[in-house]
């Protein structure tokens, strides 16, 4: 890569970066809703009660993994290793349906039992905390997605090396958000 | 993103990354499944774990600091984390205190005294 292109690299990945951070601040007024409301259950049953946290450990594993393999990705980029990029993006999609699949099922679940968003105030904010990481993961799959035909379409060149870097750190901080739902929502609901 | 890291040493890191961020997952659900310590220090465990992960991620995985730009973008980050606390801390602190104030009479004067352990006196 040339100096220029490299400063610009650089630049776009710093614009991204402070995207990211007000993304933080989103996510952090909807945990602040969320640690507000948690005690509000309106005579539905509570965090301790409601959630399984074998089944959410099993969708953290899976986050957790997905972040890994795009990270390997990356390195694959960087060895200019088409290949290897694709296989490891793929992985990398697949865990993330994993993870969205059983998000979807948890939720069918919930709201098939009469706990959906409209019977008390904390599972209001639970479906719009958990939701509204869902909806990044959705978007993050898409994007991953047309990354992949790009790849497989036009190879590595600079621009693909510069989205499949912005998606690296877009799915590593959908993994951050994860674990301080996991931390908050499911381990702290359960004690408590 | 830093460029000039050889991959060898690139793979070392996420793996490094990876298994700790594994650890600090195994913990807090082992303590919280098992019900092994309970009270503060469980929050503690928690929180802490919770923090650690945080920080795995971004230095291993998002490789904060490292590049030409990094001090920038841990500017940025740390600004970012001060709305956070305010956000989070102050709105949890306004919700107690109204909360405080708008329970009904005669629960409000209950929980004011045991909340400031006042002797109760034999009226209620």
């Amino acid at each position: 890569m040339s100096h220029s292109k490299e400063a610009d690299l650089q630049k776009t990945t710093f614009g991204f970066w402070v995207y990211i951070l007000t993304d933080c601040v989103l996510f952090a007024t909807l945990f602040a809703m969320y640690a507000v409301l948690r005690n509000n259950t309106f005579g539905s049953p509570s965090a301790a009660e409601l959630f399984d946290l074998n089944f959410v450990l099993v969708e953290t594993m899976l986050l957790l993994t997905s972040s890994f393999t795009a990270g390997l990705a990356l390195i694959a980029l960087r060895l200019r290793n088409k290949r290897l990029v694709l296989s490891w993006l793929s992985i990398t999609g697949l865990l993330g349906l994993g993870f969205l699949g059983m998000e979807l099922y948890e939720f069918q679940h919930l709201i098939h039992d009469g706990h959906g968003w409209q019977a008390s105030a904390f599972l209001t904010a639970f479906f719009t905390l958990v939701g509204t990481h869902g909806l990044h993961i959705t978007a993050g799959l898409l994007w991953l997605g047309i990354i992949m035909v790009q790849l497989a379409r036009k190879g590595i060149t600079d621009v693909t090396t510069k989205r499949l870097t912005l998606f690296g750190m877009f799915w590593h901080f959908l993994d951050i958000v994860w674990i301080f739902i996991f931390t908050i929502v499911y381990l702290l609901g359960a004690v408590s | 993103m830093s460029n000039h890291e050889r991959p060898a040493a690139l793979y070392t890191r996420y793996t490094t990354g990876f298994l700790l961020s594994l650890i600090f997952t195994a913990i807090p659900f082992v303590t919280v499944v098992n019900g092994l310590v309970h009270g503060s220090l469980l929050y503690a465990i928690l929180a802490l774990c919770a923090i650690m992960q945080l920080i795995i991620q971004l230095v291993f995985f998002l490789h904060l600091g490292r590049g030409k730009d990094g001090r920038w973008n841990i500017f940025s980050f740390g600004s970012m984390t001060i709305i956070v606390v305010i956000v989070v801390f102050g709105s949890l602190w306004i919700m107690n205190n109204l909360h405080y104030n708008m329970m009904p009479g005669s629960e409000v004067d209950k929980y004011i005294q045991d909340e400031e352990a006042i002797e109760r006196t034999e009226s209620y």
